[in-house]
């Protein structure tokens, strides 16, 4: 919390806040950490076979079979929020399930289902990049600062 | 008649001739199952949209209310009902389809005992016959509200709280049988600070407790006085600060008069983090299990103090800390 608000708080608040905090079961951070880790981890292993497959089978190269690679993971994630699992699987695994590429392809596909009931125009559409939106906007602006500096690092002949 | 700073008594024994309580299929693998009058194994309801199954309910818990003293809709007087959709559609809607002259009540989750209040007010004071309070919430549109889409993988903390699939419904009358609702405490908005949309019930205990000891102070009663006290939804963090805040303040609660409807209503295995809240959590479980209690014998006078957290997704995103309310209901038989 703020400097600025917790000054504007009468002493009652600031006890009753200390007084509830200590009531408050803590978040188990190790148990979420690993839980994360095990899950997110498994995702990317997963999506590095793919990519394997993808460059002995499919005849793609190292650079190519990323893209294929990350559309079967971006479909599954969605096929399963369809399904109505994935938002389970988030519950246990965390930030293991939200930080891949798959939490991207969950939270648009989730805000789509949700918002069907608007019509397709004002409710899927509208509301599809509800959560997605403020990703892709500071995605956006922060690839626009880093070549910015990058075009300078070159301007000035640093790199 | 008002008594005290802000508690009101009947002293015409408004009788809740009839109540109902329906539930989803989440409620159906509760601990209370069995005082449901009708449960459903589907949350669509067979309609196109969770707004559409939540209006639903609500007209069902009063259908059932009407029909099981035997009267007709043009029977009733008045309508008073609450939820948490924005501008309260579902009373609304369900009102329409009623056809009932039609008071809408908004307390948050405090909204059904804030109705009950106000039900037996009118009829203690002769202004009507026959009045419904209900209530209603559906746990897929809340979340969809106030929080994330339903299928959204985002991990929520152990205070978080599972709002319930319901509505409850009850019929006072002037005269009949039945349990009588004998006074109510009107509730201050009261703001500790905090700013947690998933720890409501820490919000939401201040509250529960200034009615709790207003309502003793008003009527001249203590914890003994009742048989049971129920808050309405605390759930475990906020009903163990209210126990610990009432003992601070030389209120003997004891466990097993001191109860929560959000820690009641569902069974420990069932995946609910810090319990159950939502309009329909104290109204299904008042309406419901209470009442059925009170009808065997096995409860003779409960106080239930309903509580709610007076937030819109609006107010937190611009920093607001959460108000909350408490309105307290005697019902005695």
């Amino acid at each position: 919390m703020s400097k600025k608000k917790e000054q504007n708080m009468t002493q009652a608040q600031k006890e009753y806040q200390k007084f509830a905090k200590e009531r408050e079961p803590k978040r188990p951070v190790l148990k979420n950490c690993s839980k994360a880790f095990i899950v997110g981890g498994a995702i990317c292993a997963f999506g590095q076979i793919l990519q394997f497959a993808f460059i002995k089978y499919f005849g793609f190269t190292e650079k190519t079979a990323g893209n294929p690679a990350s559309a079967v993971i971006i479909i599954l994630s969605v096929l399963f929020t369809g399904l109505g699992v994935y938002d389970h699987l988030g519950q246990w695994a965390g930030a293991g399930t939200a930080i891949p590429i798959t939490g991207f392809a969950n939270s648009i596909a989730s805000a789509a289902i949700e918002h069907k009931t608007e019509g397709y125009v004002l409710g899927t559409g509208g509301n599809m990049f509800k959560l997605a939106g403020s990703v892709i906007t500071f995605g956006v602006f922060s690839a626009f600062i880093v070549a910015l500096i990058k075009m300078c690092l070159v301007w000035l002949g640093v790199i | 008649m008002k008594k005290g700073s802000q508690s009101w008594v009947f002293n015409n024994n408004p009788v809740i001739i009839s109540s109902a309580a329906v539930g989803g299929p989440f409620e159906a693998k509760g601990a209370l199952a069995e005082d449901f009058d009708l449960l459903h194994d589907d949350i669509w309801l067979e309609q196109d949209s969770f707004e559409k199954a939540e209006k639903v309910l609500l007209e069902e818990a009063c259908d059932i209310a009407i029909k099981k003293c035997k009267l007709k809709k043009e029977n009733i007087n008045f309508f008073l009902s609450g939820d948490l959709m924005n501008q309260i559609i579902t009373s609304s809607f369900a009102a329409r389809a009623m056809s009932v002259p039609f008071l809408g009540v908004f307390g948050a989750c405090s909204s059904s005992m804030e109705g009950l209040a106000l039900a037996s007010l009118i009829v203690d004071s002769n202004s009507a016959d026959y009045v419904i309070a209900a209530a209603a919430t559906h746990n897929a549109s809340v979340e969809k509200q106030f929080r994330y889409p339903t299928e959204y993988g985002g991990q929520k903390p152990p205070t978080a709280q599972w709002t319930v699939t319901g509505a409850g419904a009850a019929l006072v009358a002037s005269k009949g049988e039945g349990p009588k609702v004998t006074a109510a405490t009107i509730g201050k908005v009261i703001d500790m600070g905090l700013t947690d949309p998933f720890n409501m019930g820490a919000a939401m205990a201040p509250a529960a407790v200034h009615t709790i000891e207003t309502h003793f102070k008003d009527l001249n009663r203590d914890p003994s006085y009742y048989d049971l006290i129920a808050t309405g939804d605390l759930g475990s963090i906020g009903h163990s600060i209210a126990s610990d805040l009432l003992s601070q303040h030389g209120f003997n609660m004891t466990s097993n008069i001191f109860k929560d409807c959000g820690l009641l209503i569902y069974k420990k295995d069932q995946p609910v983090f810090a319990g159950a809240s939502g309009c329909a959590c104290s109204a299904t479980v008042t309406y419901g299990h209470f009442l059925n209690r009170m009808r065997k014998g096995e409860l003779r006078k409960i106080l239930i103090v309903a509580t709610g957290a007076l937030l819109s997704p609006m107010s937190y995103q611009q920093k607001e800390s959460i108000p909350c309310i408490a309105h307290a209901v005697s019902i005695e038989m």
